[in-house]
């Protein structure tokens, strides 16, 4: 972008909408939002506290076997939806009622069914992730070319190979996609997880700073998250791209 | 004629037909595409399925490649009737079907991959192939880096290095422009004379058809049917443009458009 003829830097409009934060925390109008500095300088020590720390690994861990569960499940799922029509016709209206219902509404009822502790984190997290990565996969699964999969059959490729290194690969762009999507809706099943039901890790400070109105912590918090969030989905647009790459004469 | 007469006699069976069909027919619901077509393909020989758009080539060739499966009738290779894709047959597509993620060498080389064989004899087959092809250099492109032609070459290298004894051939250049077909064609005659296989060729270019091809099968429009066989009188010892030029060349082509115009709106 370029502004009376000077080249704009990239990351110029974040430090414009900084710096807007800054003037409103310092001029005090809204008690919510302190300076961006201060809620700096709490986050770095916050960062340090072991209190902090704990609470990072209890999310990232549910966060990661919830992910990881979506993942299996959800490329699965949508392998098989995209390969026959049968399993399609039986889970399409499932998948597409998850996909846009609101979930968080539906927690409370798993914690009826997994109890108060980590594993209906993990399962808000896996209910908040799967279903765009079925919907995606399964796109992709249905958007090989036709004569790629005559090829594998005509050259002699097994039922196993035929996925392995032909239909997988030729759908990998969409399922990647589907990944990227279901991990910034994870994200927010981990969050939303924690908060509601079982309070600990990430949902235990949340509730502790906002009940508080400790505005700089909370504010650092959700730094913390939103900066985890995007930068995973940056890592998985980053090999996206790369597969992009090859992928770009179907 | 003259150039396969002596390889033919050389090898066994050179007589007996190396693709019998026999009564195939396809009906796709209500579409019947193909009415019981009895065709014999001469070992050795390319043979071009030639007819209106829509006529069902592409159809029978997939049937003999055993990837679309037949309403009824059967198709024989070698004597042994069609179940399925048999390693005796090799596709080449239309739309060239590689893999876009793969290298041109593990392009050419994925038939002898899914067959198991280890990498480096596979890759020295398909080296060869890759320089019989007319690619040598371009091994560790990627198919969006190479044109059109130089895409299908891989292709037909693919085809080449599993060894089969029938290469089947959809419309190989039909995606190909103009220039770089008339080379390919060239290209494809040299190959057809050093590789003594059988060849089924599809197409929808009459000057392609009489070209390249030992025999002419003209199928009618839909339900298809065989509706005339022609052996084009070609002098293929001559050069390729002078072949172009050549008489019965030029009265072959005008032969079949009078057999196929009455078909086309």
């Amino acid at each position: 972008m370029t502004l009376y003829g000077y080249r704009v830097p990239m990351m110029a409009s974040l430090l414009v909408w900084c710096v807007i934060w800054e003037l409103v925390g310092q001029s005090g109008l809204m008690f919510l939002v302190p300076p961006l500095s201060a809620v700096l300088v709490a986050g770095y020590s916050m960062v340090q506290t072991s209190t902090w720390q704990a609470a990072a690994m209890i999310t990232l861990h549910s966060f990661a076997i919830g992910m990881g569960l979506a993942i299996v499940v959800g490329v699965s799922l949508g392998v098989l939806m995209g390969r026959f029509k049968a399993v399609d016709e039986l889970f399409s209206i499932w998948v597409n009622i998850f996909v846009s219902a609101p979930l968080s509404a539906l927690v409370p009822v798993l914690m009826i069914l997994f109890g108060m502790g980590e594993t209906t984190v993990i399962v808000t997290v896996f209910l908040f992730a799967v279903w765009i990565i079925v919907l995606d996969t399964r796109a992709g699964i249905q958007h090989v070319p036709k004569s790629l999969i005559e090829m594998g059959r005509s050259y002699g490729a097994s039922t196993f190979a035929l996925y392995g290194k032909i239909v997988l690969l030729a759908a990998l762009p969409e399922i990647l996609a589907g990944i990227r999507l279901g991990l910034v809706r994870g994200v927010k099943g981990v969050v939303i997880g924690q908060l509601l039901v079982a309070i600990i890790g990430y949902g235990e400070l949340f509730e502790l700073y906002s009940r508080s109105f400790d505005m700089e912590n909370f504010w650092a918090l959700t730094i913390i998250l939103f900066a985890a969030a995007m930068l995973m989905s940056a890592a998985i647009e980053h090999i996206e791209k790369k597969v992009d790459y090859y992928a770009g004469v179907r | 004629m003259t150039l396969s007469t002596a390889s033919i006699h050389a090898l066994p069976h050179a007589e007996s037909a190396a693709v019998e069909v026999r009564g195939i027919s396809k009906n796709y619901k209500e579409v019947e595409a193909l009415r019981s077509i009895d065709l014999d393909f001469p070992r050795g020989k390319l043979t071009t399925l030639l007819g209106p758009s829509g006529c069902g080539k592409t159809t029978l060739l997939k049937i003999i490649a055993g990837l679309i499966e037949p309403t009824s009738g059967e198709v024989r290779v070698n004597g042994k009737t069609v179940t399925g894709p048999g390693p005796e047959r090799a596709f080449v597509f239309q739309d060239f079907a590689l893999m876009p993620w793969a290298t041109v060498m593990r392009n050419v080389a994925f038939g002898l991959e899914l067959k198991g064989m280890g990498k480096a004899e596979r890759q020295s087959i398909a080296r060869h192939y890759i320089a019989e092809v007319g690619l040598t250099g371009f091994e560790d492109k990627y198919p969006h880096e190479l044109s059109g032609g130089m895409r299908q070459r891989v292709g037909l290298a693919r085809a080449f290095a599993v060894n089969a004894e029938v290469l089947l051939l959809d419309e190989p250049f039909s995606a190909v422009d103009e220039q770089n077909r008339r080379k390919f064609q060239e290209d494809l005659l040299r190959l057809v004379e050093k590789e003594r296989k059988t060849f089924i060729f599809v197409t929808h270019s009459i000057e392609e058809a009489v070209y390249v091809s030992d025999r002419i099968v003209l199928l009618s429009r839909r339900p298809s049917r065989v509706s005339q066989i022609i052996e084009p009188k070609v002098d293929r010892t001559a050069s390729p443009d002078a072949i172009r030029r050549d008489q019965g060349y030029l009265d072959t082509v005008e032969e079949i458009w009078q057999g196929l115009k009455h078909y086309v709106d």
